[in-house]
């Protein structure tokens, strides 16, 4: 067990030595919150929506651990390549523990990197529903973020190229963000629309969060929990099991 | 300590190990040399549990590696022919995780990582962050650190590649020292002759993944009549030039050092 607390670790040193990659990764939440936020805040309001601020601050923050826990997921291939993960593996540890450690770090990361931008919302002038379920977020959080740290190792473990990572970004990472309802209400959409986003994941990481931060929901609170929890229990077992057949 | 008889690995048609035998004794310095895919690395990644050979026996310290990987990595300490510290995380901070990944008590592990820095000239740069470090300290921290957890046998896989005389005379004095003080079998693969003649009791030489010679460098001079082991190894090898294509984790490589360059 002290094997995956001290990759937990190593993660997270990793992370609070980066300073500038921090910094940088608050860039593109704050202009989704600012340049969405405020330019579609008219038309939204008009459409007779309320503030769209206040809609798309959850969607921000889930984007923001959906990034930063696939990126940090797939810090494997970085491994691969820089050696390290080398040394992981002649250790007499179980492959599966060095891929929990990993995965915890990715995930502890991720929900970090969410806690700043909830910061920036703030800021930004976002207001809370109500201050008492607000802890709740932190666990929908975790669920987004251990979801797809367990992706991005799966995808890290198969990977051998730099090459495939533009792939991934392009064609499954940022789909699962603009289809996820990070930036647009769910109801209404076309028919083909609506079933994609049904099975985008992140839909009820941002859903699970709208509901607890401003109190308007879609599928509904413990249909959320559940189906995070579910997808990232699956995405666990797959991403041990090719995680255990890395060979180097 | 190590032994080997008739080891054989394929890769599709190519046979990259031959059918090759060879016993190290305890706490012998043991080189094992050969051209460039001659299958001196396949032969250590199957020696250190990494690859599942296709046939023939194997036993490191007693114990067969395909039934008792996690007891033989412990017998073993490895330096791969590429880097694996993590260049992010500090000396002492690589050493704390090689300690807990073996299983190394807290108390010994630091006692020991003191011991062991101060022995490779690493002490004082222990707070630093690996990636700040020359190529000749990061093969000293990387040798430390696979005698962290006291092994019975340490694997060296060229690793003296790249380093500059001094560097690589002070790297052998202090294996050197280790393999007296703790009896410390060392198994190692170079391409310097002299390296090999000076370092190793005994070696072995292959080729096309078959062992065609083995015995104390003197024994193979005098075998083939030649004045020094880089003759011998010529004589034995033929002189052809061996060329290699980078794998895709070369490529790689490559790709990942421009990157972090940026």
């Amino acid at each position: 067990m002290s094997a995956v607390y001290i990759l937990w670790l190593r993660e997270l040193r990793r992370y609070v030595r980066s300073r500038a990659q921090i910094v940088a990764s608050l860039g593109q939440p704050m202009l989704y919150l600012v340049a969405l936020g405020f330019g579609l805040g008219p038309v939204f309001r008009k459409a007779g929506r309320g503030s769209y601020l206040q809609f798309v601050a959850p969607g921000v923050i889930a984007m923001t651990v959906l990034f930063s826990s696939v990126l940090s997921g797939m810090g494997l291939l970085w491994d691969r390549q820089f050696g390290f993960l080398k040394e992981t593996l002649v250790a007499p540890v179980p492959r599966v523990l060095i891929m929990l450690g990993r995965m915890l770090g990715s995930a502890t990361v991720a929900v970090i990197q969410g806690l700043l931008v909830v910061v920036v919302c703030f800021i930004a002038g976002f207001r809370l529903q109500s201050l008492a379920i607000a802890p709740l977020a932190l666990v929908f959080m975790l669920l987004i973020a251990f979801l797809f740290s367990a992706l991005g190792t799966a995808i890290g473990s198969v990977l051998e190229d730099i090459q495939g990572f533009q792939l991934v970004m392009n064609f499954l990472v940022l789909p699962i963000f603009f289809l996820s309802g990070a930036l647009f209400p769910l109801d209404n959409l076309p028919a083909l629309l609506a079933a994609v986003t049904r099975i985008d994941p992140l839909s009820y990481g941002v859903d699970g969060l709208r509901t607890i931060l401003i109190g308007t929901t879609h599928f509904g609170v413990a249909l959320d929990a559940a189906v995070l929890a579910s997808i990232g229990a699956i995405l666990l077992v797959v991403g041990s099991y090719l995680f255990s057949k890395i060979q180097v | 300590m190590i032994c080997v008889e008739n080891l054989v690995k394929r890769f599709g048609s190519v046979t990259a190990v031959d059918h090759i035998s060879f016993a190290v004794e305890r706490g012998e310095i043991f080189a094992f040399l050969g051209p460039n895919g001659a299958g001196k690395t396949t032969t250590i990644k199957m020696l250190t549990t990494l690859l599942q050979p296709d046939g023939g026996t194997l036993e490191i310290g007693g114990l067969d590696p395909r039934k008792r990987a996690h007891q033989v990595r412990q017998l073993f300490g490895i330096v791969f022919q590429d880097p694996s510290l993590d260049g992010e995380l500090t000396a002492e901070e690589n050493m704390e995780l090689h300690g807990i990944f073996f299983h190394v008590p807290r108390k010994l592990r630091i006692a020991r990582t003191e011991e062991l820095l101060k022995l490779f000239d690493l002490w004082e740069k222990r707070g630093q962050q690996v990636k700040f470090f020359s190529g000749g300290m990061k093969r000293r921290l990387e040798i430390a650190r696979a005698l962290l957890h006291t092994p019975k046998i340490l694997f060296l896989d060229e690793p003296t590649l790249g380093l500059d005389p001094q560097t690589r005379n002070q790297m052998w004095t202090q294996v050197r020292a280790m393999n007296q003080a703790e009896q410390v079998t060392v198994f190692l693969t170079t391409h310097y002759m002299d390296e090999a003649e000076r370092i190793a009791q005994r070696l072995a030489i292959i080729d096309h993944g078959k062992i065609i010679a083995q015995g104390s460098p003197q024994q193979l001079k005098e075998q083939t009549g030649t004045a020094s082991l880089e003759e011998a190894f010529l004589a034995l090898t033929g002189s052809q030039i061996r060329d290699e294509t980078a794998g895709s984790a070369d490529q790689l490589r490559q790709f990942a050092k421009m990157w972090s360059k940026r």
